[in-house]
This record gives structure tokens, C-alpha cells and sequence, in this order.
């Protein structure tokens, strides 16, 4: 890996297939959440079979996690090296005029990103774990949607999700576009069309999370 | 007075290259590792050369003043480069590239360089696009070539507004492959501040270092200058800021010919000056002048009234206009060569008539051009009836469509829509034909000693063709010096390497390091650009676009006093051994303060107008003539070489016959 | 007229300390040009006995690439499309403070006041800015191998670099893609480039990797402050021919 890694395009193209990966992954996680705004019995199932599945589990899962890890690793990497590249700072400087706060704060949103994965790690990954195979309980093919609507009735916890889904939207605003520029996708006819796509995502995908969370805030 | 002998071989002219070259000396490849070659100015000429000579195998050591080879002022060429292909198949051939040379030249250049120099154009265009360099291409993805100043076949090949750009990075990539292999050693940020003979021969140069200030020693087997023009001398010009004469200067101190300064190019459509903090003049294409009409009010009262604020030049009628060009000159219109038209401003301006507020500046209208592309493309998109507002707006695009880039630079430096209302051009000092004389091997009156591109002066006569510039300093950079240059390496395999620890370095080292201590310790009272805008002034006003005897003698006083005062004032700030652009410019002005004299000294010897030297006594006193440049061949058909003797107006004139076996001698008419 | 007040960074040399020091122009011109704004506060200095402020300049008709200003927070200032030597004051209004900086960048180590050092952009060039032909004078006739209108625009707009380092300057980053891109582009686009495309990249690259810039994070500020317009286009390019030469 570390050849691999060895020059500026190659880290940035692993940062964009690392970054694509995880962008799957989200639209993958959101659609099974909205299943719980219309259908209990859709959610408990899907949620079942994400949670017992031995290939997702021992497989998906795993690859996710180093997926997230990776992408996070190589960011700070990135970040470090980038730093170093410009050790005397401008006493001006306008970055306003040249290009959008997303596109300049990357590692901030991240940050906050990586705050909010410790944040719903605690939440639901690590009862999940200890549920499933430090206690060892038996399969409950009906407890995700309670275990789900559960968590939503705190205001605070409810405002750190709303916070961090907009902190995703703007780390996805100019991550999941920029993604294509690095694997060197840029080209007159479709790049116009690339970049609503994944402005239409950056928005709609945050904010379908935010709506589940205050639905179940609001409704129970 | 000596005659000069220019080497030129025998034998009819289509031959003499190709017979010349068969018969020329080679170096071994072995010997040429062994072989130094010092190239002073890494612009089209001497970039062109230090990738040639390093691909030969010669060990090349580079200097430029800049930081990289990549900004040399050629970069700024726009138009394009001549090449006789005959792609279009208009008739064009070597022949006739060099008899229109010549003749643009006003019969004032060398009959065998000149044809040499159209038989290599078209490798130069092979070269280039084998490089990389991208030509603008038609639709069939072949070579698209344009008409240039008004000869009378396509030749012109361009890469957009960008020619010398193209062709400057096309060189330094050569460059740069060479660098990478090691024979060519790069000298960036350095300047030559002399020139070291050793036995009479070329051997070395004193640099500076332009970081450290650090003084350094370079030797080699052959020195190559390459620096470019002295248009400089004007202090406004379209060169560069740092653009100079100093290799070219300290040499013909250290005994190479200077031939011809006062043939000097006036490009008749730059952006006029608007204040005296004017640090520079930018040039438009002159291809401008296809579709713009020339003109200047009619009547004084118009002119103040503009002036003044209180009309608009879109406010005069066609009757108030003076279109002069067409008046004066009703064959060729606004399309009469760069002198002529230059000639014509200045003396609207000098009767009073300028039209900005410095009264240097004359009207360049594109209203009727619009119109008339408005009402044909109204016509090809079957508009009936057209608004005037309509058919303004149709033309706009097609005059957007050929100049757009030329009218949003117009319009940045100045402020105003050249698209509502006309714009103001006015001459500017653009190209020195004049140079170090040299032979037909390049080679300059110092043995071992190399001059090529627009430093030399040896091409273009006494007036420059458009789009030849560039072609002149490929040619004689890719493929002229490397041979020529063979012939007089060829004696030099068994020098070994040359030191540069012996006395001839010591001195000129000594020398070179006082005179710049002298800047530094002066702390006179004026800047040096105090003095560069003084000499510039003297030098537009009494050696510009028309020169009189009694002028010319002023200047040449002017000067000198202005020298003296230079030596004793001058204020230099800083350190010698640092960064320090005053101290730099210091020198350099040094020595325009001196070539200045011998330019004007130059103008008045000789007294026959031709290209762009215009003597005022020389003219055609009547017939359709009346009034136009008036050249002898009976008295002036020379170079004049001037060799240095201690002070610029005690130079002694050597002369070189110029003989025309294949092109007659005729008179330019544009009537 | 104009009266302005100048921020501007003073270093003695590479290994001196630099500071912003405050400077007063007083009648300055709309139709001045930047840099003859910088000459006025120059001579002032120089009639005062103070040592001008170095900056590099040359062409002052925005082709040669030598001006290099950081002003206002802005490489070439807050105009589109032009160099530092294009600048007008018509820009600035009379009272305004222009805070004038030199590039920033590990990879251009600054000089003297405004003055930095871009040889690093000259080694990248080295490691394969060209196409190995001689120019032996028996190279094929140029219209040997057509090639299309649309590439060879293409490659012209590429080719339109001036390499000032306004891409590198004005990145968060400091990373110089924009300049590679653009050279690796020029070459990826014609037929010439193509014998040697794979060890042009790699290497270009690796140069530039080796001088110290940035990683690009695709900001997109390069692309709006090149005053000669190079695009985005470029640096996709480079990362698909650099992808393709590796794999």
C-alpha cells in the first residue's frame, strides 16, 4: 500500500474510491432507515437480515469499517502533508474568492463526521455488539424498530444528529463531486450533469436521515 | 576605412548553403564532449542554439537574466512566423520568402543570409511541430497559415494571439531535455557583465549572480551572444523591463563590430502612453489595421473640444475626419508598411492633432468595418430590413470573432469599449533590426565570438517584415550556429580546457567589480531611472520616426551630458552582494547612455532614408512621390559597421558593400 | 487620483525574518498599471534613501509569467483573468489599504521582499516537459500527421501556461497540478507526446512530489486565479494518464 501510495495522484484517487465506497454505503443506510418512517415490519426486517446476514457481518462489515478507517487515515495523512506544503501563511487571504468554505474545510466537516461516528458508535453499534455477542441473547427479529425509536426521544441527541447530517451534507457537497475530478472523470458533456447528481445527493441524503430522526422525535 | 569581409561562398545563391555545408569542418563526436560553448540570452535564438549544440554533444553553459528560459521577451511575439511551404498553394517558394525580405528590408540586408534564411523555414516548422508545438490547425487537421503585411502570399503560421510563446516553449522543452541529460548546465538569474578575450579569442565571461550578487568566472571554447535588441534605448518601448543591450554592448567595447544601430523599428499601433509614470508600451497587432480606419479630426477646434472632455469622437462626422493614410496614400490605405504609417501619426500629432491628453495619439475606427460585416452577415442569415442596431450587433461578433482578445486587452489597460467608440493607438519602439555585425558563420569581428537572433544585425535590413522575427531566430539557433560554428570548433579540439585563473579573467573581473562598487559608493542625488527617461526622451525626440542633421547633432551633445551627469549623480541603493534590481539596471542604463550616441552618431552619417531611418533631408522632392522617403544606393548601399575606439562618437565607420546579383533594386511606392 | 496605504512583506534575504511593513502613495492614477504603482512607491523610496522593494517583473504585458504578486489576499490581485502587470488601479479606490504579500508555498522559498524562487517549477519541466526529437533539420514534413482542429486547440489552451505560480500561490494546499496538468495535457493531446506519455507523467510527477507541493483537494481556486484561464480539464487529464501509466 504504501507504494501505491507513494505519489500525490495516487492518494488522491484512493481518497476518491475510498470516498465513492462509503457514498454507496450511505445511500445503502438511508434506505433502510426510511423503511421505519412507513413500515415497522419492513424495518425489523431488513434490519434483521443486515444484522444476522454472516457475509454482511463477517464480510461487509469488516471491509466498511476499514473502508471508514482508510478514508479517515488517509485524510489526516493529507492534510499533514498539505501543511507542509505552505509553513508561512498569507497575512491576507481572500479563499472566498476562488472557491466554496466546503471545498476549504474538508478536514473540519470530517472532524465532526468523526466525532458524530463516536457518537453513534456508542449509540447503536457497541449495544448491538455486546447484544449479539458479549451477552450472547437470542435472536429478536422485532426489537430494531423500538430499539430505533428509543433513541430519538432526547432533544439534545436529536440536535447532535440534525448537526452532524448537515456537516455531512457539506462535507458531501464537495467531496462526492470532487471524487470524479480526482479519478480523472471530468469531461464537457457529462461533468455539468456529474455535479447535480452529486449535489442533489449531498442535499437529499442528509437531509432523508434528518427527516427519519425528527419523524420519530416528533410522532412518538 | 576597412572593408569587411562577410565569408559569403561563392557560387549561385540557391547553392551556396547546401555547398557550404558539405564542405564545412566537422568536430568528432568524441571531441565535442570535450568542447565548452557559453550562450549568453536562452530566448528563441539562443534557446534554439543551446538545444542544438547540446544535442551535438558541445557542453553548453546557459545564462539568462530571468528565471527561466521560458519568460525570454520572444514569449511576447502574437502574429506568427513566415515559412515557405506552400501549403496554400499560392505560389509561394524560397525565392520569393527572400525577395520579399530583402525588399521589405528596403535593400539594406545580406542577399545570402537572407535566401539561407528562407531555405531553413520551413524545417523550422517541421521542427516545431514535431516538438509539439501547437499550430493552429484547419478542419482537416493540417497546418492553417495566414496572410501577414501585406505580401501577397499565406505563409504566416500562428498558434492563436500566442506565436512566440508557442515557439519559446517548443525551444525550452529542447532545452529542458538537454538539461536533464546534462549538456546544457542551466544559468538562470545570472548576468553577463563582460566579455573575456584570451590571444584575441572569445574565452569566457564575467557573470553576476543576480541572488547573491556573487561575481563568477565562466570559460568556454566559443561565447555565444543571444541577448536580443536594445529598443530600450527609448526607455518606452514594447521590450521587456529587463530587455538590454549589455552583452551586445560590452562586446563591441571588447572589439565586435556594431552594425547599423539606427535601423530601428516604430511599430505603428500600440496602446498610447497615458502619463508620465508610463513604465512601458503595449503593442496590438498589426493585423488591426485589415478592418480599422485611421484618423484624426479635421479641424483643431475638434481636437481641443476632445481633449477637453467636451465631444466624443463618435460626435464628428465623416466630414470632420482626416482618414490621412487614405488620403496620403490611396493604393494602400491603412495598409501601408509599419514605417509608413508610423511616419504618418507623428506628423498628424506633430501638427497638433493628437487626440488624448498628451497629444500622442491618433484615432483607430472599426465603426465602418462593423457596419459592413453587419449588413453581409444580415444578408448570409437572410435578415430583412435590419435595425442599425441589428446589423451593429452582427458585425460586432464577427470583429469579436478576429480581435476579441486584442479589444478585452484594449479595454483593460484603457478603460473604454474599442467596440463603441475608436481606439487611440499611437508608434512605439518595437524591434532593432541594427545589431553586432557578423559574417556569414554568425561569427562576430572577435574570433570565436557568436552573435545570433535579433542581437545581430544581419537579416532584415533596414526594416523588419512582420512574422519574421521569430523565423530569423529559430533559423539561425536550430540550424544555422551549429553548423557554422563546427567550422571554427573544428581548431579548437586540442585547446583542452580553458581556466579561468589566469590574468585575462583577472582583469576584466577587476574591472567588472569596480564599475559596480562605483554604483554602489556613487550616492549621487538621481535615480537611474531618471537618467533612462531622459535618454529615452532625447532619443524619441531627435533619433525617432524622422531625424534631421540638426537634431541628430543635438542628441549626440544631449547624450554625452547626459552621461556625464549619469557618472557623476547616480544613485544606487543596496548592497553589491546581494539581490539588488537598481544596481542591475544601473548597468545597464551605463551602457544605453553609450549606444545611444553612436545610434544617433550612426543616423546622421548616414544620410539617405531607408526603411525605418527617415531622414528628413532625404525625400523625393516631386512628382506622385512627393514628400516620401528618398534612399541612395549611390552613396549608402552598406552595412555600417562601427568599431569601438574609447568613446562612442569616436567610433570609426567600416564599411561592407552589399551586392544584389538576384533581386533589383526598386523603389517602395505605396501611393 | 489615489491615496493609498501598502502592507507590504520586507525580507532582507532567503535566511533574514520578513515582516509587513506600512507604505503611503499619494497621487495615484486610475490608468496606472499595478507594477507602476509599485515603480512611484519604488523611486519615492530610492529619493528618500530607503531601499526599494524587489519584485519580479519583466514583460509587464501579462505573457512572460515573471509578476507575482499575492494582493489583497488574492495571487495577481482581485482582476480576472490578468496578471499582476495587468492590474489597474482603476481597481482600488482612493483611502483603500492593499495588502501586498509574496507567493506562499514551501516549494517557492521567497528570495527577497516580493521576489520567490520557482526553480522547482523548472525541475518538474526537466523531468519530461518535452518530446525527444533532434532537431537535426531531416525531421518529417509537418503535415506528415494531421491532427484534429479540436485537439490541437485543446492542446493550444493547455500549451497557454505561463507558469507564474498563481495556481501554487493561491492553493490551500500548494500544490502545483494545475502547472503539471496543464504540460502533461499538452502533450497527452497531440500524437508527438504519445511515444513517451507514460514516462512523462510518472516522472513529471514524482518531481513534483519530490519539491514538496501540496496534495490537490479540488478547490477549484487555481482554475479562477490563472490569468491565462488553464482548466480544471487539465488536472483530470493528468490523473487519468497517470492512472493509466500505472496500472
Amino acid at each position: 500500500m504504501s507504494g501505491l501510495l507513494s505519489s500525490s495522484i495516487a492518494r488522491k484517487f484512493a481518497m476518491a474510491l475510498s470516498a465513492l465506497f462509503l457514498v454507496f454505503f450511505l445511500l445503502m443506510h438511508v434506505s433502510i432507515n426510511l423503511l421505519s418512517v412507513f413500515s415497522e415490519d419492513a424495518f425489523n426486517t431488513a434490519s434483521h437480515f443486515m444484522g444476522t446476514n454472516p457475509l454482511i457481518q463477517f464480510v461487509m462489515q469488516p471491509v466498511l469499517m476499514l473502508g471508514v478507517l482508510f478514508h479517515f487515515i488517509l485524510g489526516f495523512i493529507l492534510e499533514i502533508r498539505n501543511r507542509k506544503a505552505q509553513v508561512v501563511k498569507y497575512a491576507q487571504n481572500n479563499g472566498a474568492a476562488n472557491s466554496t468554505w466546503m471545498s476549504r474545510n474538508m478536514i473540519y466537516s470530517g472532524l465532526v463526521i468523526l466525532l458524530f461516528l463516536a457518537v453513534h458508535f456508542v449509540d447503536f453499534w457497541f449495544p448491538e455488539m455486546n447484544y449479539k455477542y458479549i451477552q450472547g441473547n437470542p435472536e429478536d427479529p422485532t426489537r430494531y424498530y423500538h430499539e430505533l425509536v428509543e433513541h430519538f426521544q432526547n432533544p439534545i441527541k436529536v440536535g447532535i444528529y440534525v448537526l452532524a447530517f448537515i456537516f455531512l451534507a457539506l462535507h458531501l457537497l464537495h467531496g462526492f463531486q470532487s471524487a470524479f475530478q480526482s479519478m480523472g472523470a471530468n469531461n464537457r458533456k457529462y461533468t455539468p450533469g456529474i455535479k447535480k447528481f452529486t449535489m442533489g445527493y449531498a442535499i437529499v441524503v442528509p437531509a432523508v436521515f434528518i427527516l427519519i430522526v425528527l419523524f420519530h422525535f416528533l410522532n412518538h | 576605412m576597412a572593408t569587411l569581409d562577410s565569408k559569403v561562398p561563392k557560387g549561385p545563391i540557391k547553392d551556396k548553403w547546401t555547398t557550404y555545408k558539405d564542405k564545412i569542418d566537422l568536430v568528432n563526436p568524441a571531441n565535442k564532449r570535450n568542447i565548452d560553448i557559453i550562450v549568453v540570452g536562452t530566448g528563441l535564438a539562443g534557446g534554439s542554439a543551446c538545444a542544438t549544440l547540446a544535442e551535438q554533444g558541445y557542453n553548453v553553459k546557459a545564462f539568462a537574466y530571468q528565471d527561466s528560459p521560458r519568460r525570454a521577451h520572444s514569449i511576447a511575439a502574437q502574429g506568427g512566423i513566415n515559412a515557405a511551404k506552400n501549403y496554400m498553394g499560392d505560389g509561394d517558394s524560397n525565392y520569393r520568402l527572400f525577395y520579399d525580405t530583402v525588399k521589405g528590408g528596403d535593400y539594406r540586408s545580406r542577399e545570402a543570409n537572407v535566401y539561407r534564411l528562407a531555405e531553413v523555414s520551413g524545417n523550422i516548422i517541421d521542427q516545431c511541430v514535431a516538438q509539439g508545438v501547437p499550430f493552429a490547425r484547419d478542419y482537416g487537421g493540417l497546418l492553417d497559415n495566414r496572410s501577414f503585411g501585406g505580401v501577397l502570399v499565406s505563409r504566416t503560421f500562428y498558434a492563436k494571439g500566442q506565436t512566440g510563446q508557442q515557439l519559446l516553449l517548443g525551444a525550452y522543452s529542447a532545452m529542458n531535455r538537454q538539461i536533464a541529460r546534462g549538456k546544457i548546465k542551466m544559468y538562470n538569474r545570472h548576468e553577463m557583465l563582460d566579455l573575456v578575450k584570451v590571444d584575441g579569442k572569445a574565452r569566457g565571461i564575467i557573470a553576476r549572480n543576480l541572488i547573491t550578487g556573487e561575481i563568477e568566472r565562466h570559460s568556454a571554447h566559443a561565447v555565444v551572444i543571444a541577448s536580443g535588441g536594445y529598443g530600450n534605448v527609448y526607455f518606452l518601448s514594447t521590450n521587456a523591463m529587463g530587455s538590454n543591450a549589455t552583452a551586445a554592448w560590452k562586446i563591441h567595447k571588447k572589439g565586435a563590430y556594431f552594425a547599423n544601430p539606427c535601423y530601428t523599428q516604430i511599430h505603428p499601433t500600440c496602446i498610447p502612453r497615458s502619463g508620465d509614470y508610463q513604465s512601458k508600451l503595449t503593442l496590438m497587432s498589426e493585423s488591426l489595421r485589415n478592418d480599422g480606419r485611421i484618423w484624426v479630426p479635421k479641424n483643431m477646434d475638434d481636437v481641443m473640444a476632445i481633449r477637453e472632455g467636451r465631444k466624443k469622437p463618435t460626435d464628428l462626422s465623416e466630414d470632420e475626419r482626416d482618414y490621412y493614410l487614405e488620403r496620403r496614400y490611396p493604393a494602400f490605405g491603412n495598409l501601408v508598411p509599419r514605417d509608413v504609417a508610423s511616419r504618418a501619426a507623428k506628423e498628424r500629432c506633430d501638427a497638433g492633432y493628437g487626440v488624448n491628453a498628451t497629444g500622442e495619439a491618433v484615432y483607430l475606427d472599426f465603426k465602418s468595418a462593423i457596419s459592413r460585416y453587419g449588413t453581409e452577415q444580415a444578408l448570409l442569415h437572410g435578415v430583412k430590413n435590419p435595425s442599425s442596431e441589428k446589423t451593429y450587433e452582427l458585425g460586432q461578433a464577427v470583429i469579436e470573432a478576429k480581435y476579441g482578445n486584442l479589444f478585452q486587452m484594449y479595454e483593460k489597460i484603457v478603460d473604454e469599449n474599442p467596440y463603441k467608440t475608436p481606439m487611440m493607438i499611437y508608434p512605439a519602439t518595437h524591434y532593432t533590426m541594427g545589431g553586432v555585425w557578423v559574417d556569414y558563420n554568425l561569427m562576430t569581428t572577435v574570433e570565436g565570438l557568436y552573435c545570433i537572433g535579433e542581437a545581430n544585425f544581419s537579416d532584415h535590413g533596414a526594416n523588419r517584415l512582420g512574422a519574421s522575427a521569430l523565423m530569423q531566430g529559430l533559423a539561425d539557433g536550430y540550424f544555422v550556429l551549429p553548423y557554422t560554428i563546427g567550422d571554427y570548433l573544428s581548431n579548437e579540439i586540442r585547446t583542452g580546457e580553458i581556466s579561468t585563473e589566469t590574468k585575462e579573467f583577472d582583469e576584466v573581473e577587476k574591472e567588472v567589480k569596480e564599475r559596480l562598487a562605483f554604483f554602489i559608493n556613487n550616492k549621487g542625488t538621481k535615480s537611474v531611472d531618471h537618467f533612462h527617461k531622459r535618454l529615452g526622451k532625447v532619443m524619441w525626440d531627435k533619433v525617432g520616426m524622422a531625424r534631421n542633421e540638426k537634431h541628430l547633432k543635438e542628441a549626440i551633445a544631449e547624450i554625452k551630458a547626459i552621461r556625464e551627469e549619469f557618472w557623476k549623480d547616480v544613485t544606487v541603493p543596496g548592497e553589491l552582494n546581494e539581490m539588488n534590481p537598481e544596481l542591475e539596471k544601473a548597468g545597464r542604463v551605463a551602457d544605453f547612455l553609450e549606444l545611444g550616441e553612436l545610434f544617433a552618431l550612426d543616423a546622421l552619417n548616414r544620410k539617405e532614408s531607408c526603411g525605418g531611418h527617415f531622414r528628413e533631408e532625404s525625400v523625393e522632392l516631386d512628382g506622385p512621390q512627393k514628400g516620401e522617403a528618398l534612399r541612395n544606393d549611390t552613396d549608402y548601399k552598406y552595412v555600417a559597421a562601427w568599431e569601438y575606439k574609447g568613446e562612442p562618437s569616436e567610433a570609426v565607420l567600416h564599411k561592407e558593400e552589399l551586392e544584389f546579383n538576384d533581386i533589383e533594386l526598386k523603389t517602395r511606392s505605396y501611393k | 487620483m489615489m491615496n493609498l496605504t501598502l502592507k507590504i512583506w520586507r525580507q532582507k534575504d532567503a535566511n533574514s525574518k520578513g515582516q509587513m511593513v506600512d507604505y503611503k502613495v499619494t497621487e495615484i492614477s486610475g490608468h496606472m498599471s499595478f507594477l507602476e504603482m509599485m515603480d512611484v512607491l519604488n523611486e519615492q523610496l530610492i529619493n528618500t534613501g530607503e531601499e526599494p522593494v524587489a519584485f519580479d517583473h519583466d514583460c509587464r504585458e501579462g505573457i512572460c509569467g515573471m509578476c507575482s504578486m499575492y494582493i489583497n489576499g488574492e495571487a495577481h490581485g482581485p482582476d480576472r483573468g490578468v496578471t499582476t502587470c495587468q492590474l489597474h488601479m482603476r481597481m482600488f479606490k482612493d483611502g483603500d489599504t492593499i495588502t501586498i504579500e509574496p507567493f506562499r508555498a514551501s516549494a517557492f522559498p521567497v528570495i527577497k521582499d516580493l521576489v520567490v524562487d520557482r526553480e522547482s517549477f523548472e525541475r518538474i519541466q526537466h523531468a519530461g516537459g518535452f518530446v525527444s526529437v533532434n532537431t537535426s533539420g531531416n525531421t518529417q514534413d509537418a503535415n506528415a500527421i494531421p491532427i484534429s482542429k479540436i485537439a490541437a486547440d485543446e492542446a493550444m489552451d493547455a500549451a497557454a501556461c505561463i507558469g507564474c505560480g498563481a495556481c501554487v500561490a493561491t492553493c490551500k494546499n500548494s500544490s502545483a497540478m494545475l502547472f503539471v496538468g496543464a504540460k502533461v495535457s499538452q502533450y497527452a493531446l497531440l500524437p508527438q507526446g504519445q511515444v513517451e506519455a507514460k514516462e512523462r507523467v510518472l516522472s513529471m510527477v514524482a518531481q513534483m512530489d519530490k519539491e514538496g507541493f501540496g496534495n490537490c483537494t479540488n478547490t477549484g481556486a487555481c482554475e479562477v486565479e490563472c490569468p491565462k484561464g488553464i482548466s480544471l480539464e487539465n488536472i483530470a487529464r493528468m490523473n487519468r494518464e497517470y492512472i493509466k501509466a500505472s496500472v
